[in-house]
């Protein structure tokens, strides 16, 4: 195994940085007039991608992608413009724009936005980082990856295969007219690893989590989930679904890893409860929601086991901050206790728009577009049953692990999934292999289904990078830790079904 | 923004160092974007922005850099010549690659085109205005304004794209899921095209006011819209088309394209730059040729093949992207006049749009996915009722092979309203297609 300790030499020095936030400060702080609200919030992303794919070094790719986006409210209108120069000609135009932006759409505007108490928070944070990308020269890295991917090779059903590394610096500026200024980083790393094998007609592919594997964190994200040593297990398991039977199709139970739990959480969780969906934002692109206003307080989304929580106070999860973009401080709020939903997913315009309480969920995936409602971190909390248990449970059923495939309706409530690889359960026992197992359901039911949670021991932190949604079209990262889960009388089945 | 570019590329040029070579690829735009909701405006704004991505060579060796552009050219400079150094430092860190390929020519082409838009906050004021006096609930978002690709090589080859349009693209909505999706696209903004459109689409709510039918699952009848077809294409176009997919067999269209099974002989689907809106060049500056058969006469035809597939695997590219998907994708049109297609439907389901498709058995050709929109159940070729949203599964080669009845002989042309990361320049041209026995499973 390759050594990747934390010692290693000093960080080069930072050629790439564009930006001075002192000197944006002053930049600011002379150029803004006298409005109802005004804030700039600056976005520098740094990134790095690295990949080996069939045992060639594909090009390493260097990212700075820096920028900012003036946001004014006044007389009732709200307006923004967002720019990349960032000097004082630069400011003045997105304040002039801006400000024209909210002046035209005032009396036109869905809210009188003057009337949202927006905060001007004071702070600092960043996400803990044990090993920083820098100090592992580039060359190391791209050992540790050759030797992850070749040993996903070997046998020639084995088509294709890569191993991936994606490393992000996300550093945000957020200034306000009324004193506001917070700094905040956050470091995340995205690992993956993919193999394709066909034989006979079949292909079959395996990954290290579906795309789901990502942290907040430096390069120690690889050992907590076990990189090095995922290839030989994926390669044992592509190679066993090539001749495994195609999943049974019927009614029974369903056992889903934390990796396809989080898309289920995701999907028939996350996207129904975000207020901006409610309010009917998102009618036009991403669609709206089965929940009403109404529901908060008393609808019983799941059973009683089903505990979920928002909480981007997590160290390590890929979507933590301590201010949303639009300046609120972020706490660990319940979403749903004991079944029953208690409040949406709405940042403070959401929250004063429905007259509901909310989160601090305004998030924008970059400088050039404006904070919408989203998920960060939403966390279904463990249970008590250990693995054996949650399988002991099951007479008839499948658990399935990495998500394929996802499709879900406008309203977030038929959805179809499907997963990388599936186990028989029979009277209590995991199975065999089974390939293409899928399972279909509706939300407003399927949460009810929810029959046994499963400890910490079988929970797993995980996310995605690539949440779509708004209009303009944006792309957020979200965290979701989970439990394994079991649900009863599920509608399963497998390919060609 | 053209000359941003060019002062960029020509200084790229000047810092090169003794077999250094380079390419360049460049985007920019200044859009207006208006989100309205309920008839009124939600999030107005602009953005203006560039950025270019710089590829350092050294012999068969490269590294890749991206940045923004501030447009402020000591600025800019400063930023390219920081990325410079950080690309050379890697640039001895990183092996040979096989797979690098250049283009040596300097072919270059320039393609502007201007437009007459109004300006975007008499946009947004019109719309809200003209959706408040008809009591309409109008959701959705205007998007105008320019967008610019460029291409720049250390053999001198400046290519350059640029074009100014709008895409206005909203929803109205009568209850709940129930709405009339519509665009106005386009380089000529008319006030009054976008009311006539209004007006039509207003009229088209008192079928969606009906009792709404739920159906049951089972095999249909289907006529699927045009719209309906483009989230089918879209999807393929995830992977399915290109080369390297077909050699990691990763493609839904393998058993296609290794003759197990075929498509009905009227299915006939090509790349058509020459018809679409986007950049003749790629981001590796590769011209496009103007037609690349895909799919030809229900049979597998071709594949997109970018620079890097074709070094992999030996053969010719044709200017495909990286990602190997089409940009101006358009499929044959049939025999049924749109006209017909109601009374061609009969008794059945008439598709408007459908939504968040995804392979549940891709080497199959399997789709899953949702009814959206305006979908109508419809009785001897009137529309009866709406239909509460139904999911979908079903293979390709039953809808596009053995159960195609008809494609029809009209095709939409619809561009590619995508605003990820930056405005898409895609579109696609696509006919409606009426399937005996479409699946639908919930």
């Amino acid at each position: 195994m390759p050594d990747h300790s934390a010692s290693g030499p000093p960080a080069p020095r930072d050629t790439l940085a564009f930006i001075d936030f002192d000197a944006i400060r002053r930049r600011f702080s002379d150029a803004v007039p006298d409005l109802d609200f005004c804030s700039l919030r600056v976005y520098e992303e740094r990134s790095e991608q690295l990949t080996v794919r069939q045992g060639v070094v594909q090009p390493v790719s260097t990212g700075v992608d820096v920028g900012g986006m003036v946001t004014v409210i006044h007389g009732g209108g709200l307006g923004y413009a967002a720019t990349a120069d960032l000097s004082d000609a630069g400011v003045a135009w997105a304040i002039r724009e801006a400000v024209a932006w909210a002046e035209r759409a005032a009396g036109l505007a869905v809210h009188d936005f003057s009337a949202v108490q927006m905060p001007h928070p004071r702070g600092a944070w960043a996400s803990p980082v044990a090993l920083p990308w820098e100090h592992t020269p580039l060359s190391a890295k791209l050992d540790r990856l050759r030797a992850a991917e070749a040993a996903l090779r070997g046998d020639p059903r084995i088509v294709d295969s890569a191993a991936k590394l994606w490393r992000i610096r996300a550093t945000s500026l957020y200034l306000t007219n009324g004193g506001g200024d917070v700094e905040q980083t956050a470091d995340m790393i995205v690992p993956d690893l993919e193999v394709v094998a066909a034989d006979d007609g079949v292909v079959q592919s395996r990954t290290l989590g579906g795309r789901g594997v990502c942290r907040q964190g430096g390069l120690e994200v690889l050992d907590g989930v076990g990189y090095d040593e995922a290839p030989a297990r994926l390669v044992e398991e592509v190679l066993a679904l090539l001749s495994a039977p195609e999943c049974p199709t019927g009614t029974m139970d369903l056992v889903l890893a934390p990796d396809q739990m989080v898309l289920q959480i995701h999907e028939s969780i996350g996207h129904p409860i975000e207020l901006d969906r409610i309010l009917g934002d998102e009618r036009n692109y991403a669609g709206t929601s089965f929940v009403t206003p109404e529901m908060f307080g008393t609808y019983q989304y799941g059973s009683e086991l089903l505990n979920v929580t928002f909480d981007p106070t997590q160290a390590d999860e890929f979507a933590s901050y301590a201010f949303d973009d639009d300046g609120v401080a972020a706490t660990r709020v319940p979403l749903i206790e004991r079944g029953v939903l208690l409040r949406p997913l709405g940042g403070v315009i959401s929250q004063a728009r429905a007259g509901l309480p909310g989160v601090a969920n305004s998030r924008a995936t970059s400088w050039n577009r404006p904070p919408i409602d989203r998920m960060a971190n939403i966390n279904v909390e463990p249970g008590d049953q250990p693995l054996e248990a949650l399988i002991g449970g099951v007479e008839r059923g499948v658990f399935m692990t990495s998500n394929c495939s996802w499709s879900i309706d406008d309203s977030r409530n038929k959805f179809q999934f499907g997963c990388e690889l599936g186990r028989l359960i029979v009277d209590g026992e995991l199975g065999p292999i089974v390939r293409n197992p899928n399972y279909r359901g509706v939300s407003a039911s399927f949460w009810r289904s929810l029959s046994a949670v499963g400890d910490r021991s079988t929970a797993g932190i995980m996310g995605s990078p690539f949440c779509g949604k708004g209009e303009p079209n944006q792309i957020i990262r979200v965290g979701h830790a989970s439990p394994t889960c079991v649900f009863s009388n599920v509608e399963i089945f497998g390919g060609d079904a | 923004m053209q000359q941003r570019f060019l002062t960029i590329a020509d200084h790229v040029q000047r810092q090169l160092g003794a077999g250094e070579g380079f390419v360049l690829s460049f985007a920019g735009e200044s859009s207006s974007f208006v989100r309205f909701n309920k008839g009124a405006i939600r999030q107005p704004g602009e953005v203006d922005q560039s950025s270019i991505e710089l590829s350092l060579l050294r012999g068969q060796r490269q590294a890749q850099g991206s940045c923004t552009l501030t447009g402020q050219p000591s600025e800019d400079r400063r930023r390219v010549d920081a990325m410079l150094a950080v690309l050379r430092a890697q640039i001895d860190m990183v092996p040979e690659d096989p797979h690098l390929l250049v283009a040596e020519r300097d072919d270059a082409t320039t393609d502007i085109a201007t437009g007459e838009l109004r300006p975007a906050r008499d946009v947004a004021e019109l719309v809200a205005t003209e959706a408040r006096e008809r009591n309409v609930d109008l959701v959705g978002i205007l998007a105008q304004g320019p967008v610019h690709r460029g291409f720049a090589s250390h053999h001198g080859q400046r290519s350059w794209f640029s074009a100014e349009s709008f895409h206005l693209d909203w929803s109205l909505y009568l209850r709940a899921d129930k709405a009339i999706k519509r665009s106005y696209t386009g380089t000529r903004w008319r006030d009054d095209a976008f009311r006539s459109r209004l007006d039509d689409a207003a009229g088209m709510l008192e079928p969606l006011g009906r009792p709404a039918r739920k159906l049951a699952p089972g095999a249909y009848r289907v006529l699927l819209a045009p719209a309906a077809m483009l989230e089918f294409v879209q999807l393929l176009s995830w992977g399915g088309f290109g080369k390297r997919a077909l050699e990691t067999r990763s493609t839904a269209l393998l058993d296609l394209a290794e003759g197990r099974r075929a498509l009905a002989p009227i299915v006939s689907l090509r790349e058509d730059t020459a018809a679409g809106v986007a950049p003749a060049f790629n981001d590796r500056g590769f011209q496009r040729p103007d037609r690349v058969r895909l799919i030809d006469r229900g049979a597998h035809a071709g594949s997109l093949i970018s620079p890097r597939s074709a070094r992999q695997y030996g053969v010719a590219t044709n200017g495909a992207s990286s990602e190997e998907s089409p940009e101006s994708v358009v499929m044959d049109g049939g025999d049924l006049p749109t006209d017909d297609a109601l009374a061609a439907l009969g008794t059945g389901v008439w598709m408007g749009n459908s939504w968040y498709l995804n392979y549940s058995d891709k080497p199959r050709g399997r789709i899953t996915g949702m009814t959206r929109f305006a979908t109508f159940w419809v009785e001897d070729g009137q529309v009866v009722a709406p239909l509460d949203a139904m999911r979908f599964d079903e293979s390709l080669y039953h809808m596009l092979g053995d159960g195609l009845v008809a494609l029809t002989r009209e095709q939409d042309t619809m561009l590619d309203g995508d605003t990820y990361f930056r405005r898409a320049t895609g579109s696609a041209t696509l006919p409606g297609a009426l399937v005996d026995g479409f699946r639908f499973t919930l």
